[in-house]
């Protein structure tokens, strides 16, 4: 997957949560929890459909890695880099 | 129960509601009601396929976003609606009151039951591994899940919790509320009774396997209350949620009022898991009379709680004859006939139905009764088409549950005196 189709991936699933979210000037290199209507339960959203998807298991301790999207992008390009 | 300076009667002045069949307020409900509409269609169940149900329709998205009622439960959806449409209705915008002196209070047969078979459902498409087992199934099936869905959506800070009385909750939910009103624990109280249960194909079977779930080849015919060719309840989901008050406070702020309850008891059969008891009933109905200081003949109309089941039917008919002998003005109906069985909802939704009778003085019908069964026989009993009656001064409302518990509220057109 490139970085790019990550970027869509996790989009989507943000979409899935909340089909309001809105995505114009969203930051790439800021908190997603400042700038759309997540909470800690929304991000164990995110962990769940990407377990359900990719059969990824995310520990806990890596959580923080999904905190922009960027960082998203860049925690989970190696981890999806086959599919 | 009653003073004269109204600070201990307590009085309906709100209604939210939405009832199968697409009715999604008082006056379009009552609209159904009186023309004898069946709300009843279809739905088809995961390992059950087509059977009859009561389905509701409503604006999901009035009071809540879509990813609020995706997180929450079907009961929170539909008592956000309800509970929205209520304090709308009853002109509620917590200028005049406190939401810390606020309680909501909402009557369940059950709850989590249709979020528990949902992710063991989910989990079975991963090979009943449960590091698939959803986040959110703690805070869904708390059992004061739909009480609490509504106080965050109204920022409601007072108590809230729920009243797991089987088929008599909505009833319980009402009496609780007027209860924590007359301690003085809350001075609005937002109660009544929610049914998610067409989402759970467990209840349905459960019903099946107990030979009580209705079926027929015309959906809108399968709910048949009193009728010799009856053979189960139609599951129904539906919602309704009252705002209480104290008379004084009511008054004070102009408040349109529905009614004013009188009177109300509660008791159970200490008997049998499923089977109704008709002389715990008869005792429960003479008990809430004796609460309000009337005899049987002061009730204008009777709703009666009668499901559709053989023997429930029976039992119920039985108590009401016992009870409402020699009461030539008396009238009775059924709701279920029209909506089927709300469950925890169906009291107050029924009750709600009802409420309309002080000013158009009708009494809805009972529908499908096309042979009365002869165990079935009660006094004024109105079927096919609505009566005009003279005058209708006092509701007597009957909703009874599993495991042998039974309730009563009575009602009464609200005279200022």
């Amino acid at each position: 997957m490139t970085r790019d189709e990550i970027k869509d991936l996790i989009l989507e699933i943000i979409e899935d949560i909340d089909e309001d979210a809105e995505f114009d000037g969203l930051n790439a290199d800021s908190p997603l929890r400042d700038q759309l209507d997540l909470d800690s339960m929304d991000f164990l959203d995110i962990v769940m459909e990407l377990r359900k998807r990719y059969k990824l298991q995310i520990p806990e301790e890596e959580y923080p890695e999904l905190a922009t999207l960027n960082s998203c992008v860049n925690y989970l390009e190696p981890k999806l880099k086959d599919v | 129960m009653s003073d004269q300076s109204g600070v201990t009667r307590f009085v309906i002045t709100g209604v939210g509601l939405t009832a199968p069949g697409g009715a999604n307020d008082l006056p379009e409900f009552r609209r159904r009601l009186l023309a004898g509409v069946s709300g009843i269609s279809t739905i088809d169940l995961r390992y059950m396929g087509e059977v009859p149900a009561g389905i509701c329709s409503f604006p999901e998205t009035k009071y809540r976003k879509k990813k609020e009622n995706k997180r929450g439960t079907r009961a929170g959806c539909i008592g956000v609606y309800c509970a929205g449409e209520a304090l709308a209705d009853a002109g509620i915008d917590f200028s005049e009151y406190d939401r810390a002196k606020t309680g909501v209070y909402i009557g369940l047969t059950e709850h989590g039951t249709v979020e528990t078979e949902n992710e063991v459902y989910n989990i079975s498409r991963f090979d009943y591994n449960v590091d698939y087992w959803t986040h959110h199934h703690n805070p869904r099936t708390v059992l004061n899940n739909p009480a609490g869905e509504i106080t965050m959506n109204q920022g409601i800070t007072g108590p809230h919790y729920s009243i797991g009385a089987a088929c008599a909750a909505g009833n319980a939910a009402l009496i609780q509320g007027l209860q924590m009103l007359q301690l003085g624990e809350v001075d609005l109280a937002l109660c009544g009774g929610i049914s998610e249960c067409v989402g759970s194909f467990g209840i349905f079977a459960s019903f099946r396997a107990q030979g009580a779930l209705a079926e027929h080849e015309d959906p809108v015919k399968a709910s048949r209350p009193l009728d010799k060719d009856r053979n189960g309840i139609v599951i129904s989901e539906g919602g309704s949620v009252f705002t209480l008050e104290r008379l004084d406070r009511a008054l004070k702020r102009g408040a349109k009022i529905y009614g004013e309850i009188v009177g109300y008891a509660m008791n159970s059969d200490a008997r049998d898991f499923v089977l109704p008891y008709g002389p715990r009933q008869s005792e429960c109905m003479h008990a809430a009379l004796d609460r309000a200081k009337m005899k049987p003949s002061d009730i204008t109309l009777i709703n009666t709680h009668a499901t559709g089941t053989r023997q429930g039917d029976v039992e119920e008919c039985r108590a009401v004859r016992e009870v409402f002998a020699d009461c030539p003005e008396t009238y009775t109906n059924n709701t279920k006939s029209q909506i089927g069985h709300a469950m925890g909802a169906a009291g107050v939704l029924e009750l709600a139905g009802n409420l309309p009778s002080f000013t158009d003085n009708m009494i809805h019908p009972t529908i499908n009764l096309d042979n009365l069964d002869p165990d079935c026989e009660l006094p004024g009993l109105v079927a096919g088409t609505a009566r005009q009656v003279e005058c209708v001064d006092t509701l007597l409302n009957n909703s009874f549950g599993m495991v042998g518990i039974n309730s009563v509220v009575i009602v009464k057109r609200f005279v200022a005196k």
